[in-house]
């Protein structure tokens, strides 16, 4: 099965972000692998394992980004791929679905393309289906179980996590999932994978020598802002006695129009 | 079709979803704001009770397909039977979840326009619409423009935009056909969660941390020897307990990433940073300290209420009311003084 797995690179979720003069800022906390997207290169990884075939990693993004490939090379992928976006500023998912439908397309004969569900800074969520949409591939987002995968037969089973349950679904590969956190749990790397990942060459493809139609972008930015902050100040509710606990706080939640 | 704003009506299982009336609420002020009209469209099968349901209650036109084909929602056939309709359109709002942002992110594609997902509020300055969202998982807010192609396609997060008014005088229901295309998925079947409670469109939740499992009061039957099991079985009870506050209350049922880890309570009621996203009106955390990452997930919970043994519990911080002591004692109370008060 030929798996590609579409990566990002973001800060770590641990990092103290603030937005000095309109701009995002991390400190030096070091940039990582998006971590919603360490579940989609684990499960491409036991897809291979349980079914043959390579897993590609495919990143869009500055030369910066490729230690994020790395990271899903040092899990274990066997290859990777860096677009290069510096023609692509101001790109929304529009631009950059656009382009990994293309990459997805120059690499050719490709299964499955995973996706996390969404990346820990733009929270957007969207370019699994736009990719899915431009190819033709069916999209299956917010997959928490592959139940059935068939490469010969074509065929694909998965378990959907909606808001109201979980939605059982068949589709024809090839097709486009993003997978939530149930699906699995991440392998660390190894250290013998970390030496082998830093000896992968990874080409650089350019947007240029993607064949694809000129996409611009439907959305544009302002500067961002840091989100207020919401200072609250903590009543707390005497509790000697839980019975009188419980309705003075019924009381007050009355009172502040909470109830 | 002339300049207006056209609003998705998001329905599942035979029913027009909440946030659709906050969908229509937005609609109705972005509608002022811009001086077109609003409209709403309707896409299903045997769903003409939702088209005079949105007719009646928002006063609006509506546009009405049903087919076959759209029986199931999938997103895919869901955008091609949309598509034409939203086309020349000013702005599509859609009451942001798992099926419309899939649904939303197609129809982009398909008229080549932009997408502004998850929005958490709307505003028009100079007759431009600018809608804001949280990124960096809530930490930085960023303010989204159009690039001047039309529709710009907006999901709205749920629970905080106001749902729409009644109005006056039923809207007109205007019937479109729709070509059947085929899908590349195949609904096989559908589980509802336990509960039926959405954490998004919960007005309260009721959330268990590590301190569901610390019930001093409860002593394991003696088969039960591992701690490992010990502990599961501890879990089980204060989910329990947390499951009967929450059913007495009409609440859903959300907990922490650090009991979800060790396999205490699905997935599904995950709330925070890697969890869900909520704004309920009031969440009430139960021995849960407060990690960063699961703050990040109730921003915008109106009324936070923590119960804690642990008075310098990061929790408090975020908390409008906050109780120190054991949770276990307090839930029974709680339990009781709620129902009382409702």
């Amino acid at each position: 099965m030929n798996i590609v797995v579409c990566v990002k690179q973001t800060v770590d979720t641990a990092a103290t972000i603030s937005v000095e003069q309109g701009t995002v800022s991390w400190g030096d906390t070091p940039l990582v692998l998006n971590p919603w997207d360490e579940f989609a290169v684990e499960e491409g990884l036991r897809l291979r394992e349980a079914h043959g075939g390579k897993v590609t990693a495919l990143t869009v993004g500055p030369e910066s980004a490729t230690e994020a490939l790395r990271s899903a090379l040092a899990m274990g992928a066997d290859a990777a791929v860096r677009v290069d976006d510096s023609s692509l500023e101001g790109a929304d998912s529009l631009v950059v679905s656009a382009v990994l439908a293309a990459a997805l397309e120059k690499m050719g004969d490709v299964d499955l393309a995973l996706f996390g569900r969404e990346a820990v800074d733009s929270n957007s969520g969207v370019l699994q289906a736009q990719v899915a949409r431009r190819l033709g591939w069916a999209s299956l987002p917010l997959v928490a179980a592959i139940t059935a995968i068939d490469g010969d037969g074509r065929a694909i089973e998965v378990e959907r996590m909606l808001g109201e349950g979980r939605q059982r679904v068949k589709a024809t590969l090839p097709a486009a999932l993003s997978v939530v956190k149930e699906i699995n749990e991440p392998r660390y790397a190894s250290f013998m994978g970390i030496r082998k990942a830093s000896r992968v060459d990874v080409p650089v493809w350019t947007s240029a020598e993607l064949s694809m139609d000129q996409v611009d972008p439907g959305v544009s930015w302002l500067a961002p802002e840091a989100a207020a902050d919401v200072e609250v100040a903590c009543e707390f509710i005497d509790v000697d006695d839980v019975g009188e606990a419980a309705h003075a706080l019924v009381q007050r939640l009355r009172e502040e129009k909470v109830l | 079709m002339m300049m207006k704003v056209l609003v998705y009506i998001d329905h599942h299982a035979g029913a027009i979803t909440p946030a659709t009336w906050e969908a229509l609420g937005a609609g109705r002020k972005l509608s002022q704001d811009l001086q077109i009209p609003m409209e709403a469209l309707v896409l299903g099968n045997n769903t003409a009770s939702l088209a005079s349901a949105v007719a009646e209650k928002s006063g609006v036109h509506v546009h009405a397909a049903e087919d076959a084909s759209l029986e199931h929602f999938r997103a895919d056939v869901y955008a091609s039977a949309a598509a034409p309709l939203a086309e020349g359109t000013e702005v599509v709002l859609l009451p942001d979840n798992g099926r419309t942002r899939e649904f939303a992110a197609m129809l982009a594609v398909d008229l080549n326009v932009g997408l502004i997902p998850d929005v958490v509020a709307l505003d028009v300055r100079d007759g431009n619409l600018q809608a804001a969202r949280a990124i960096y998982s809530g930490k930085v807010r960023s303010t989204v423009l159009g690039t001047g192609r039309k529709p710009i396609i907006l999901t709205l997060r749920s629970r905080v935009f106001a749902p729409d008014a009644e109005q006056t005088g039923p809207g007109e229901i205007e019937s479109v056909a729709v070509a059947s295309v085929p899908s590349g998925v195949e609904v096989l079947g559908f589980e509802e969660s336990r509960g039926g409670a959405n954490l998004a469109d919960a007005a309260v939740i009721v959330a268990g941390g590590r301190g569901v499992v610390n019930n001093p009061a409860l002593d394991p039957p003696p088969s039960i020897t591992d701690q490992d099991a010990i502990d599961a079985w501890r879990a089980e009870q204060g989910f329990a307990e947390l499951q009967t506050l929450a059913d007495a209350i009409g609440a859903a049922l959300g907990a922490t990433r650090a009991v979800v880890d060790a396999g205490f309570i699905p997935y599904a009621h995950q709330i925070g940073q890697t969890g869900k996203v909520v704004s309920p009106d009031l969440y009430i955390a139960f021995g849960i300290s407060g990690a960063i990452q699961h703050l990040a997930g109730i921003r915008s919970a109106r009324t936070v209420v923590a119960v804690n043994k642990d008075p310098d519990a990061p929790i408090f911080r975020s908390a409008r009311f906050g109780l120190v002591t054991d949770m276990h004692e307090v839930i029974p109370a709680l339990t009781k003084a709620f129902l009382e008060a409702s």
